[in-house]
């Protein structure tokens, strides 16, 4: 039987990497994103590309209420989940804009918390699957250049690992991986100045996804040196972290 | 963010918009006051996709978009990287119809700039295998532009460097091969004139390139490794290369870690290596089977070399003189490089074919091009090879340059005032505009 993997976020830069290095791999490929007509090139792409099956699906990650009927949707329950969803906003404007900062915090968190609770209890039905979730290095430690979205990444991050214990204690057969891209050439960070050796491109994160789903990884750091670096944050004592800008 | 061409020179402070898609490109293109340019994968040498107010970056619009398995045509956008292509299509059976010395260009930059590879004397430029292209003009209309419908834009885009609309989407002829590897022929020539003698018998050669030595002085100016190759046929590979047809083997990339001080490459340096190549190339004379990474993309095995020149970078020089100029003009270029003793190690030449375009470089003759770390004296010397070049009707490739003035590309190129031309009458000069295009006036 053909494998077949969801990516929920697929108008995303890493969204579209991963389905690509799923197709690659023979991988049949439900794209998910709001406004999923306008993934019909993606589509095209990765028929062209991989000559692989794909389909479209509509979903709101902020629209918790639709999210049982979303997956009850799906042509088959997906093997392998990659969820990318994700919503940085302007830090400024989370400062000061309590509407803009929840919704930072529910696209990052919440939504993306609700789709993994419905996909791991169908997975669990099956006794299968792996959900893989995007969080972010911004998640190890709040700074004020981005602790709205930070926060919103701890909780996910949070909830990735609680999620892990729960179904390997079980032994459900379902596994779940987070992946901590650190900086990535996309859309999100167009026009920043990155340091080229902790930036990675999509690609490399797609691939990085597939990997880790293939050997079961649990945490992933795409690029290997953002490990010492975020234990290096962690470390700075609070005092002194305080009056830092980093 | 802080962008520069492949060449590190010069660097520029460019506000950059990377789009994921075609409304991306419109909306960026309807905000837009000040004029922008679209960049590819960065590896124009120059300031060719360099804009201070607004540098769209294409890379995020890198669909296939179809692919014909019969007739080997490919519709992509324009931030598809040659490189993809190869990796999703030569397993099917099919190559670039055109390829330059780097496949990390991508499909938009390939036909900004119409580069040319070593079938150019064959097969002409990569334009030759656009059908068509999508081009978002300053009116904020998308165009279907070929041959056929849109005649005048499809020639202006194709060598156009940017400045006559954004490329979004081309279809591209592929060529069918029958395998991944490449049947080089490798012959010396101790001198220009039997390096040029080698190209003309080699005519009907799929592919010729030259090394050529451009320190070497005296009789042996302009002495020159020629290298023709051809694709491999199946019965032309080993037991061990038949196994991996397609070249699919992963072979490991080495980069240059740091920038190289500067003292690193002189003129000592390159003659020791130059004198070293030249000798091994000559006991290698002969046929030898290579992989097509090894015979088209030497360099790009050696993630990021233009950081050898250090932190300064480099320019590239690259001119073509037309067929019966050719040998006193080269010769007279390489007397004066030979003297400056500022010559690099890469230095390439290359007979060219007939090609008669609206602004492409390329016309039938020999072209040159060498690299020179960008030192004070380096404006200096581009102005001595560049008087060489018109004094000999030759003329300039604008992906490479970063040192021309207006009136030297003016004297070199008639074709500039129509170009100039047609950007003010279509609207195109006050919303396209590069570094590149104002440095030039174009």
């Amino acid at each position: 039987m053909t494998q077949s993997v969801l990516i929920i976020g697929a108008r995303s830069d890493i969204g579209i990497a991963a389905a690509r290095a799923f197709a690659a791999k023979g991988y049949a490929v439900q794209l998910a994103a709001r406004n999923a007509p306008a993934l019909a090139d993606d589509r095209k792409d990765l028929i062209a590309r991989y000559g692989a099956q794909v389909s479209l699906h509509e979903v709101d990650a902020l629209d918790l209420s639709s999210h049982e009927a979303f997956v009850a949707g799906l042509p088959v329950l997906p093997g392998v989940v990659v969820c990318t969803v994700g919503f940085m906003g302007e830090q400024k404007q989370n400062e000061t804009s309590l509407a803009e900062m929840a919704r930072v915090m529910r696209s990052n968190f919440e939504g993306p918390a609700s789709l993994f609770t419905v996909l791991a209890n169908k997975m669990v039905a099956r006794g299968s699957g792996t959900l893989v979730g995007i969080s972010s290095v911004a998640g190890e430690r709040g700074r004020a250049a981005n602790y709205v979205y930070g926060s919103a990444k701890a909780g996910f991050t949070a909830f990735l690992s609680g999620l892990r214990n729960r179904l390997a204690k079980d032994k459900t057969g379902v596994h779940v991986v987070t992946v901590l891209p650190g900086f990535v050439r996309t859309a999100m960070t167009q026009g920043l100045d990155l340091p080229a050796k902790l930036t990675a491109e999509p690609a490399e994160v797609g691939n990085a996804i597939f990997k880790a789903v293939e050997k079961g990884k649990d945490v992933i750091y795409v690029r290997p040196v953002w490990q010492g670096i975020m234990l290096a944050i962690r470390k700075i004592p609070e005092f002194q972290f305080k009056k830092m800008s980093i | 963010m802080k962008l520069s061409g492949w060449g590190r020179f010069p660097q520029a402070e460019c506000a950059v918009v990377r789009p994921r898609d075609v409304a991306g490109v419109e909306s960026a293109l309807a905000r837009n006051a000040g004029g922008l340019i679209a960049r590819g994968n960065g590896r124009a040498y120059g300031d060719s996709a360099l804009n201070p107010a607004q540098t769209l970056d294409m890379r995020g619009l890198d669909r296939v978009l179809a692919f014909d398995e019969q007739t080997g045509q490919v519709v992509a956008e324009a931030g598809v990287l040659l490189a993809d292509l190869i990796e999703l299509f030569l397993p099917r059976g099919w190559f670039p119809s055109v390829t330059p010395g780097t496949k990390f260009v991508s499909l938009g930059g390939a036909i900004a700039s119409d580069v040319h590879g070593k079938n150019h004397h064959k097969h002409g430029s990569f334009g030759a295998f656009v059908d068509w292209i999508d081009v978002l003009g300053s009116d904020g209309v998308i165009r279907r532009a070929s041959r056929d419908e849109e005649a005048e834009l499809f020639g202006w885009t194709v060598g156009g460097m940017g400045l006559t609309g954004v490329i979004l989407r081309a279809a591209l002829r592929l060529t069918r091969v029958q395998t991944g590897w490449i049947k080089q022929t490798m012959r010396p020539a101790p001198d220009l004139a039997t390096a040029m003698a080698l190209f003309e018998q080699a005519q009907d050669a799929t592919y010729s390139v030259g090394w050529i030595d451009c320190l070497a002085s005296g009789a042996a100016t302009g002495r020159s490794l020629v290298m023709l190759g051809e694709h491999a046929t199946l019965s032309d590979l080993t037991e061990k290369q038949h196994a991996d047809r397609w070249v699919e083997k992963s072979r490991g990339k080495k980069s240059v870690p740091l920038d190289f001080p500067s003292f690193a490459l002189n003129s000592l340096s390159v003659k020791a290596f130059n004198t070293l190549y030249y000798a091994n190339g000559r006991r290698q004379a002969g046929a030898s089977l290579i992989d097509y990474d090894s015979y088209f993309y030497p360099l790009d095995a050696i993630l990021e070399w233009n950081r050898i020149y250090g932190r300064t970078g480099f320019a590239q020089f690259q001119c073509v003189i037309p067929l019966k100029a050719s040998h006193a003009g080269l010769t007279a270029m390489l007397g004066e490089i030979a003297r400056s003793g500022q010559g690099s190690f890469l230095a390439v030449l290359k007979r060219m074919g007939a090609q008669d375009s609206p602004f492409s470089f390329p016309m039938e003759g020999y072209t040159l091009a060498l690299d020179f770390p960008m030192r004070q004296q380096t404006p200096g010397l581009f102005a001595e090879l560049e008087a060489i070049a018109i004094d000999h009707g030759g003329r300039f490739y604008l992906a490479k340059d970063s040192l021309l003035t207006p009136e030297r590309l003016r004297l070199s190129d008639p074709r500039v005032k129509a170009f100039t031309q047609m950007r003010e009458a279509s609207g195109a000069a006050a919303r396209f505009r590069s570094l590149q295009s104002e440095r030039l006036a174009l």
